[in-house]
């Protein structure tokens, strides 16, 4: 199946959404929009995701506006007082984000937590949990890693977006690159590296690894670009922060509408 | 208080299929007991507080009420975050177990001591403190928490038995109250015992209302201890933890919201390490004056 109209149509919302607000971060979310397209689309509904790199919630929200669950209105209220739809997810207000983000490296002793759960229970639960490659700086991360390693947690699936880049540089030129799969090999996880923005790869490597009961938490290093779609703010790090102009917008749609075949619709 | 703590866990708690037991590599001749009971609900989950709350908010959310345990000092103030982003914020059954707070772990010195943990955790969301001064009020104070299912911290102390001339009350433990009290005296935790040593040694006992306070936030004034406060006028509040957050600060203001006339009100609290001198738990009591020839000697300017 060819995902790119899909693909192009939650970056245009994901564009719309930062361009009504005024707001950042939309390098982040472009980066990490299919990793979250290729699981929430196909997991089953009793499995959990967990977004940990929490300011990617523009991807967050469109995906899960696609799948129905966040209203069309909600989208609306992105970034306004008194919105469900914060910069960062809140806790309490969608069945579908189980846990508000926005500090780093929360998200995988949740997910570890949850599929420990799971599997105390004996059921077939997957707890996904997605993470910035800058995110495993943090050492809650690699507390999280050994916990699950050690609990033999394969019902445990963390998928990394790879883009290189983070808060004020590059991932390898601060504390090198503390998502290498060498490094979470080692630890005892099953790590498998695949294109962080093929859609059908990405699930193809999540329903592979989530067969393999062998008794290692997996990993997916999905290599991906921030800014993925948009030339002008692809791999650049101030595209972590910065908004977009009217003209920067009304080219980055026109962008995307020609990269995904919008305007062939 | 440990020993009365895991045997509560074992009686009433370890056959409960909904309840998880973490520990942080801690519980060494207190907790095997709570381990061979509980099986595979009871997780040892290393030495790494944050990943410990951080699973046990995951397992909360997915149904179970989860008892995380360490010495005080390690499960407050390392996962200060994830107690407010993941279990605070959300609500969940998480309940925190420090053993020996306070100066509790006195010679073992100040990386080991709690005296600001009610301060750090009892103004999160939906957060619960617990400070019992004794086991009796340890037990009902782990009923109320059990029963509210929600974020919980359990401060646990050398406890004695509650005396004979006090009663349970909701919150905490009162003395017989007298006729016409000349001073109230509130007190927090098994500081208490040296309180009592003082007050028994007191030729004014009888005119005084002593009453414990277990439970963080405050917040209102229970019924008893204002009307006690309101004919006394005169205020003595007891407690191991700093002056900032804590019983006396939260008991100022809610005296003052209530428009209670106060003629004298004495703080007596943990003083930190005001001479960078370390010693036993009994040694920094002495130092912040919450020893019991302290306390009596405060008593006796009362009168």
């Amino acid at each position: 199946m060819d995902y790119k109209q899909l693909q192009g149509r939650l970056r245009t919302n994901i564009l719309k959404m930062h361009y009504g607000a005024g707001s950042g971060h939309i390098g982040c979310s472009l980066s990490c929009i299919d990793i979250m397209t290729a699981i929430l689309k196909f997991k089953k509904d009793a499995d959990t995701f967990i977004l940990s790199k929490g300011h990617a919630a523009t991807a967050l929200y469109t995906i899960l506006n696609e799948t129905g669950a966040i209203p069309d209105g909600d989208l609306d209220s992105f970034y306004k007082n008194a919105t469900t739809l914060p910069a960062h997810p809140a806790p309490l207000k969608y069945a579908a984000i189980p846990f508000a983000t926005g500090s780093l490296g929360h998200g995988l002793p949740l997910a570890t937590g949850i599929a420990k759960a799971n599997m105390l229970k004996g059921n077939d639960q997957l707890s996904f949990v997605l993470m910035s490659d800058g995110e495993t700086n943090e050492g809650t991360s690699w507390e999280a890693a050994h916990f699950a390693v050690a609990n033999k947690l394969d019902n445990l699936i963390a998928v990394v977006d790879c883009n290189g880049l983070q808060g004020f540089g590059n991932t390898a030129d601060i504390l090198g690159n503390t998502a290498s799969p060498k490094l979470w090999t080692a630890m005892g996880f099953e790590v498998v590296a695949c294109d962080g923005h093929d859609i059908e790869a990405l699930a193809a490597a999540w329903q592979k690894l989530a067969a393999n009961k062998n008794g290692q938490p997996k990993m997916i290093s999905a290599r991906t670009i921030k800014g993925k779609g948009i030339k002008e703010m692809e791999d650049k790090m101030e595209w972590h922060y910065l908004p977009m102009t009217e003209a920067q917008y009304a080219s980055a749609q026109k962008e995307i509408q020609s990269t995904y075949g919008l305007d062939n619709d | 208080m440990r020993k009365h703590f895991s045997e509560y866990i074992e009686k009433n708690l370890a056959d409960r299929e909904d309840f998880i037991f973490i520990t942080g590599d801690l519980g060494y001749n207190a907790l095997e007991g709570v381990a061979k009971k509980m099986g595979p609900r009871f997780i040892n989950a290393g030495v790494a507080e944050q990943n410990m709350i951080g699973i046990a908010a995951g397992m909360a959310s997915q149904g179970y009420q989860v008892i995380c345990y360490s010495i005080a000092p390690f499960v407050v103030y390392r996962c200060l975050e994830q107690m407010r982003n993941d279990v605070c914020f959300h609500n969940l059954p998480v309940y925190i177990v420090g053993n020996g707070g306070g100066y509790g772990y006195g010679i073992m010195g100040s990386s080991h001591h709690a005296i600001e943990d009610i301060a750090t955790l009892s103004g999160l969301p939906n957060m619960q403190c617990y400070v019992p001064g004794f086991v009796e009020d340890m037990r009902t104070t782990m009923d109320e928490m059990f029963v509210r299912r929600r974020p919980a911290y359990l401060r646990l102390g050398l406890g004695k038995n509650l005396p004979a001339d006090m009663q349970l009350v909701a919150g905490g433990a009162a003395s017989q109250p007298t006729t016409a009290p000349q001073l109230t005296i509130i007190s927090q935790g098994p500081v208490t015992g040296n309180l009592l040593a003082a007050v028994a040694n007191c030729t004014q006992r009888r005119e005084i209302d002593i009453f414990t306070s277990n439970t963080m936030p405050l917040v209102a004034l229970p019924i008893a201890m204002a009307a006690s406060i309101a004919a006394s006028k005169k205020v003595l509040v007891i407690e191991e933890h700093i002056s900032v957050g804590g019983l006396g600060s939260t008991l100022a203001l809610l005296v003052n919201e209530a428009g209670l006339p106060i003629n004298k009100f004495i703080s007596l609290h943990a003083e930190g390490y005001p001479n960078g001198l370390y010693g036993s738990q009994a040694y920094h009591q002495q130092i912040s004056g919450l020893d019991e020839g302290n306390i009596l000697r405060v008593i006796n300017s009362y009168f």
